[in-house]
């Protein structure tokens, strides 16, 4: 009898092949590529990298940029993550209100933001944020806030990022808040309103509770998300003023594909990792529902 | 009472209603923002208080772009790279969702354990080694490396295989009694299934693969070549001054993806909840 293979095989083998040799493979390798000093001459001959053990990991814990990038890319996480959820969560509760009409054209518009080209709305941003002829310094100036400037300054350039960020992602988040609404059963509600609870007390008492599981879970992964920061400031500020703005992984760019030091960049890739690893590690340590 | 208590409603309504279309406005003035701009003559985006409105609204920036800037080359690029990806992805994806869903194999389980632990890996990790392996196998600067590395989705496995997995296997049983082949059942009786979910599959692919930056930044480093994304990132280098250039060709290369959307964001929004409660 000849031994057939399972047809399964077959069904999975074009996409495990694919992954294989252009996503594990990379990453095994990169493991391998951040021991090496790998630069623009290796780039020509292969031959020329050798073995350079912990050097690159070293260099980059004793170089400023690093921890700046890293302090840079922690502050959009950790300032920007929760931040979204909080305009996901009220975008929700607004389009989710029993009371709204036009519900889909609601969740449409606050949508849309998200489904737009990143590098194309960073550009309309940019302008958005012009110190003297932008939209958002004209309208703070009718409540009497003076001219910022925005991307020009070093203190102002992370917080706008994180507002651009917002805009454009809160709407994702949003679509799972609302699922997560509609989950919590209505009679919990009516009871507690005949009881004579507020529609804040209700919002304290009931919804935040309940939804507290699913907050927690989707303010670690938009973390994660945005732990991998790169394409605003590439756009935006190209990392300034003053490496303001400089993430890790716009940081992996420069030194890879601008300085072609590839060992290196491997290293901040593994570094970047690490961190990713413990956010999910914290993630899954707190949240017991959220395992695959 | 019962007309105050009514009253009070009214009241509440109206406030929901304000509130909803001032955030509305605010998500919203972005994009309609640089829609006006884009319409508005050179240096009038760049005035105090800023222009909302074109004064003499012009076509002038949109046949710049097609005409001396070749953005219509740009954005056949990016046509092409994201359809000929969507379909290949559909195939590549749909097949090994529903064999992880429906088939049993001999390590099926623990090859899925893999992959899974594989979605926590970013992708930046896989690029440094990735860009030499596209390089010796003569790929860079050429479609095909934007392309292929991006067929297989593990995201992409997930959402067929959840939703794959409520097919019943009487279902397959039966067909398979009737002497239908494996690759017969999938293409007769899985594909029509689970078509929700390939729409749903093939919008996210599209729109990640219009919509990306890095990878295509990378790898493709003629001019010529270059995606909608890419050759704005460019553009906005020698063009910064311009602005109404830049909303034209920024309204380019959003308003395909904005269209596609708004015609099928059902699909969009069960590709959001399906994956959110894998």
């Amino acid at each position: 009898m000849i031994r057939r293979i399972a047809p399964g095989w077959w069904f999975v083998a074009p996409a495990l092949t694919l992954i294989t040799i252009f996503f594990l493979g990379p990453v095994i390798a990169a493991v391998g590529l951040s021991f090496t000093d790998f630069d623009l001459y290796a780039l020509a001959d292969p031959n020329a990298a050798r073995w350079v053990g912990f050097r690159n990991y070293t260099r980059v814990l004793h170089e400023p940029l690093f921890w700046q990038a890293l302090r840079n890319t922690l502050y959009f996480a950790l300032v920007g993550g929760p931040l979204t959820v909080a305009a996901s969560l009220g975008a929700a509760l607004l389009v989710n209100a029993r009371a709204l009409r036009w519900k889909g054209t609601a969740r449409a518009v606050f949508f849309a933001p998200f489904v737009t080209t990143l590098v194309a709305v960073a550009i309309v941003w940019r302008y958005l944020y012009h110190p003297k002829y932008g939209l958002l310094n004209w309208l703070l100036g009718h409540v009497g806030i003076q001219q910022i400037d925005w991307l020009g300054d070093p203190r102002w350039a992370m917080p706008a990022i994180i507002l651009m960020a917002t805009w454009k992602n809160f709407g994702y988040n949003m679509l799972i808040c609302i699922a997560g609404l509609q989950n919590i059963p209505r009679e919990l509600h009516e009871a507690a309103a005949l009881d004579g609870a507020s529609p804040f007390q209700r919002f304290r008492h009931i919804t935040m509770p309940m939804l507290a599981p699913t907050l927690f879970f989707v303010v670690v992964v938009t973390m994660i998300g945005y732990l991998q920061l790169f394409t605003e400031p590439y756009i935006m500020t190209g990392g300034g003023p003053l490496r303001a703005t400089t993430s890790l992984v716009l940081y992996m760019y420069e030194e890879g594909f601008r300085w072609w030091r590839l060992g290196v960049a491997a290293a901040i890739a593994f570094l970047l990792f690490i961190l990713i690893v413990i956010f999910t590690i914290v993630q899954r340590r707190i949240s017991p529902r959220s395992g695959v | 009472m019962s007309a105050s208590r009514s009253q009070r409603d009214r009241m509440g309504s109206i406030a929901l209603h304000v509130t909803l279309v001032v955030f509305g406005a605010l998500s919203l003035l972005p994009l309609l923002w640089m829609v006006s701009a884009s319409f508005m003559a050179t240096g009038e985006a760049s005035s105090f208080p800023p222009a909302v409105i074109p004064h003499h609204p012009t076509l002038e920036h949109y046949r710049d772009l097609f005409g001396r800037l070749a953005l219509g080359r740009y954005a056949f690029n990016s046509a092409l790279v994201a359809v000929v990806t969507t379909i290949a992805a559909l195939a590549i994806n749909s097949s090994a969702g529903y064999a992880f869903a429906k088939l049993r194999f001999r390590g099926r389980d623990q090859t899925f354990r893999v992959l899974a632990a594989g979605l926590a890996i970013p992708v930046q990790v896989a690029m440094l080694p990735l860009f030499l392996l596209v390089k010796s196998l003569g790929l860079v600067n050429n479609y095909g490396g934007v392309i292929i590395p991006g067929l297989a989705s593990i995201f992409g496995i997930f959402l067929v295989r959840q939703y794959a997995l409520a097919i019943p296997d009487d279902l397959l049983d039966a067909a398979r009694i009737d002497g239908a082949s494996e690759f017969r059942v999938f293409r007769s009786i899985v594909l029509p299934t689970i078509k929700p979910v390939l729409a749903t599959l093939a919008l996210w692919t599209f729109l990640a693969t219009w919509n990306d930056f890095m990878w295509p930044l990378i790898v493709l480093s003629d001019d010529y070549k270059y995606t909608l994304p890419v050759a704005l990132a460019g553009l906005v280098g020698e063009h910064a001054q311009d602005v109404e250039l830049m909303m034209a060709g920024a309204v380019v290369t959003v308003l395909p993806v904005l269209t596609l959307f708004l015609f099928l964001q059902r699909y969009y929004v069960e590709g959001v909840t399906e994956g959110s409660v894998k």
